[in-house]
């Protein structure tokens, strides 16, 4: 046993939060909070030349093949910068639904062009409010063409294409759901961007009319491939937030050394002392949930649905909890808007969504935790 | 990363697993595993009896305080294999609970400032549970600021004389020996007039009165010196260098970090996978799924960062105060699952006799019991502290005591 990551890996989390201190500075971010951007670009391009997009793809599809322990490693950083850039839709989502179920023809379409920073790409699951269910999928597919509308689809209205969950079958089961991937730019989806709490990372509605669609994976297993494609975004999303945990609890923490009530720093005062060291707490608890996460994410092991439920569901409350009382230790300064607080608190409770809310994880948690107990 | 055993590991566990298969006292496996956090009691058995002789079965086969040098009576072994250990051996662990704070801390301690025959007399006793050994640190005026300890220690020619007292003390009812924490200089800072003795429990003038808990047992006591006489060849470390020296044995406090910390959650998943309600089983209900799920996410995290102590402590490296919120998170969440599977019960919840509670009083046993989980070795206050200060580098309280010479120090009733 050995339970960290390699000095390997560790020197590439060194590089990308040196990469990323210098081209994502809070400033960067603002660019596209304030609306002036709707993604960094020239960070995007940058993170392609450093190989970071391509971390976990094969080589032979354009990327470098490292693997999932190095992309964890990258996803903390993102994490810690609060990066404006449609890393988690296109990385975790799109490019690992097509490493799981996509053709040869299908991988050497897409991944090299993601690998290089050339295609921006999200997946397509969700029709208004609710959790993941195959219920919840309307959108239908027939003789090639999908016709419905999803919403919010993560970083829709900037993405060149989609992996779309849409229903093929009438059975009332698990089995009428299928994926196709969906060419934005080629006609037939219309995007429309949405207002979220949390505007670094766009939503979007996608209307698709007749818009051509070519099946990813088998018809029919659509519901399967995305439970797993759901469980990996889950741990790696976990180590973005965990990275914003770390981030929020280090703000918090120097505010207090260096802002100075009643003659005294704040930080010597118990009552903020104790915040500060549950932030620390849920943060560090969230930490070795990830890394058990991560574990069973690079070795594809049995326990990866349980570990990715815990990995979520911990790495969900540290962040929220981190980011909000990361205000509270600021007091009023951190309710402003130059303050950088509110970045990561939006970050926190947009990031607590995407992949379904954190009562949905806690079901599906118990649920597989129930399982391997039965078995 | 990896989570799986390397071949030697594998090796290590399969010879420890048959070993245990073949010894261990099967008879009271099942109490075992059912006993409550706080409360292990085996029907028609004296358990400090059987503790011993599993300890000493151990110790004879070499299973014994695994971490300690072989010439003290230990294995020599990794952390890990002590890890690979204390999961092969299950329930049958829970027999050492008597003898933790004596190989956990006092041992270490022995074994770092004692002389080697005074090692190679008192270790190997103490590895195999023949000797049972306590240590004697808090006082009444010293809980959380154990600095402020009273009890005296005078030199008369070659002895020195003990006067005072000490609280909360584990185990010294049943103990032979302690490890104690001393003032011998009052005119200097509270820190730096403090030495450490080892002594018999036996020792003329030394009374041990057990304290009656909230939760109506006895695990710790009071311990009254007067006239104590300890030779000088007991003292651990230099005259008025105690405070170092229990140093040392707090911080082996942390080396002892194993693979499991109680939090209750396993006893509390099976409860509500077994307990029926109005609708069907507990499991099944939305609420308390979630308020599962928060349990075990707390659980595995600690369970995942004491692994990552462990692997960090297999590299060399120190365990640092870090593994502070072993403690603290445990010790909340006990106190929480206790209640929450007291409120499943309903009314019927307030039963703790073994035969009208569920699972037999376990969630009752452990709610009484939790209150004093969350105080002893440090309250949450004082852990949160050490983790602000010693780990996110906050300033320290404000001590108006530290640099005032210890007799000087106001004290109630004294300004």
């Amino acid at each position: 046993m050995n339970f960290d990551f390699s000095d390997d890996q560790k020197q590439m989390r060194d590089a990308a939060r040196k990469f990323l201190t210098e081209q994502c500075p809070p400033k960067a971010v603002r660019e596209v909070l304030d609306g002036r951007a709707t993604y960094d670009k020239a960070l995007w391009k940058g993170l392609a030349e450093m190989g970071f997009l391509g971390v976990a793809i094969p080589e032979e599809f354009g990327g470098a093949g490292a693997g999932h322990l190095e992309l964890c490693v990258i996803a903390e950083e993102m994490g810690r910068a609060n990066a404006p850039v449609p890393f988690s839709s296109t990385v975790y989502l799109a490019a690992e639904a097509l490493l799981l179920a996509g053709s040869d023809a299908q991988k050497q379409k897409w991944l090299p062009r993601i690998a290089s920073g050339d295609a921006i790409g999200t997946l397509a699951l969700f029709e208004g409010k609710g959790n993941p269910s195959p219920k919840a999928i309307k959108l239908q597919a027939s003789g090639g063409t999908l016709n419905g509308v999803k919403k919010p689809v993560p970083d829709g209205a900037i993405a060149d294409f989609a992996v779309v969950a849409a229903r093929t079958g009438s059975t009332g089961r698990d089995a009428d759901i299928s994926l196709f991937l969906v060419d934005l730019k080629a006609g037939g989806v219309e995007a429309k961007a949405l207002t979220n709490v949390d505007p670094t990372r766009g939503q979007a509605e996608l209307t698709f009319k007749n818009a051509k669609a070519e099946p990813l994976g088998t018809a029919g297993e659509g519901w399967s491939i995305l439970t797993q494609v759901l469980d990996r975004a889950a741990v790696l999303l976990a180590f973005e937030q965990v990275g914003g945990s770390d981030r929020a609890l280090e703000m918090g923490r120097d505010y207090a050394l260096d802002r100075i009530a009643f003659g005294r720093p704040i930080g010597s005062f118990q009552a903020v002392k104790h915040i500060l060291a549950d932030m620390y707490v849920s943060a560090t608890l969230a930490r070795s949930n990830c890394y058990y996460g991560a574990w069973a994410l690079s070795t594809n092991a049995s326990e990866l649905p349980e570990a990715a439920a815990a990995a979520r569901i911990s790495a969900t409350q540290a962040f929220q909890h981190c980011s909000k009382n990361n205000i509270q230790v600021h007091g009023g300064m951190g309710f402003t808007w130059e303050f950088d607080c509110h970045m990561y608190y939006r970050r926190a409770n947009a990031t607590a969504l995407t992949l379904g809310s954190l009562s949905y994880w806690e079901d599906q948690l118990i649920d597989r935790m129930r399982k391997k107990n039965a078995a | 990363m990896n989570f799986d055993d390397t071949p030697q590991e594998a090796a290590f566990r399969a010879e420890a697993k048959a070993w245990i298969q073949a010894n261990a006292p099967k008879q009271y496996e099942e109490e075992l595993r059912k006993s409550s956090l706080g409360r292990t009691v085996l029907k028609g058995a004296n358990i400090l009896e059987v503790a011993k002789a599993w300890q000493k079965k151990k110790a004879d086969a070499g299973w014994a305080c695994l971490h300690w040098p072989k010439e003290y009576g230990g294995r020599g072994s990794s952390p890990i294999e002590r890890v690979i250990w204390q999961q092969e051996e299950g329930p049958f662990g829970k027999l050492s609970g008597m003898f933790i704070i004596g190989h956990g801390m006092c041992g270490p301690t022995m074994m770092a400032f004692a002389g080697e025959e005074q090692k190679r007399k008192y270790l190997p006793p103490l590895a195999s549970g023949e000797k049972v050994w306590c240590q004697l640190f808090s006082e009444p005026a010293g809980g959380s600021d154990v600095a402020g300890l009273r009890t005296r220690a005078e030199k008369k020619g070659d002895d020195w004389i003990i006067n005072g007292q000490k609280i909360w003390t584990s185990g010294a009812h049943y103990s032979d020996y302690g490890i104690l924490l001393t003032r011998t200089d009052p005119t200097v800072p509270k820190h730096k007039g403090l030495t450490m003795f080892f002594l018999d429990m036996k020792s003329p003038g030394v009374e041990v009165r057990p304290i009656k808990q909230a939760s109506g047992q006895s695990d710790f006591n009071e311990v009254y010196f007067t006239d104590v006489k300890i030779p000088d060849s007991q003292r651990l470390g230099a005259v008025n260098d105690g405070w170092n020296v229990s140093l040392t044995t707090l911080m082996n406090e942390r080396m002892s970090i194993g693979a499991g910390v109680a939090t209750g959650f396993p006893e509390l998943f099976d409860f509500c996978n077994s307990l029926m309600l109005e609708d069907g089983p507990a499991i099944e209900d939305r609420s308390v799924r979630s308020r599962l799920a928060n349990y075990a996410v707390k659980a595995s995290g600690l369970r995942y960062t004491s692994m990552r102590a462990i692997s960090a402590l297999s590299k060399g490296e120190r365990p640092g105060p870090e593994n502070s919120i072993g403690k603290l998170v445990a010790g909340s969440m006990v106190q929480e699952v206790a209640m929450y599977a007291l409120d499943l019960q309903g009314a019927a919840g307030v039963l703790s006799g073994p035969d009208d509670a569920e699972v037999a009083g376990k969630f009752q046993a452990m709610l009484l019991r939790a209150p004093g989980t969350r105080v002893e070795g440090g309250t949450d206050e004082i852990m949160r502290n050490i983790i602000a200060e010693r780990v996110l580098g906050l300033p320290g309280d404000i001590r108006v005591d530290k640099d005032v010479p210890f007799n000087q120090i106001p004290t109630k009733g004294r300004t």
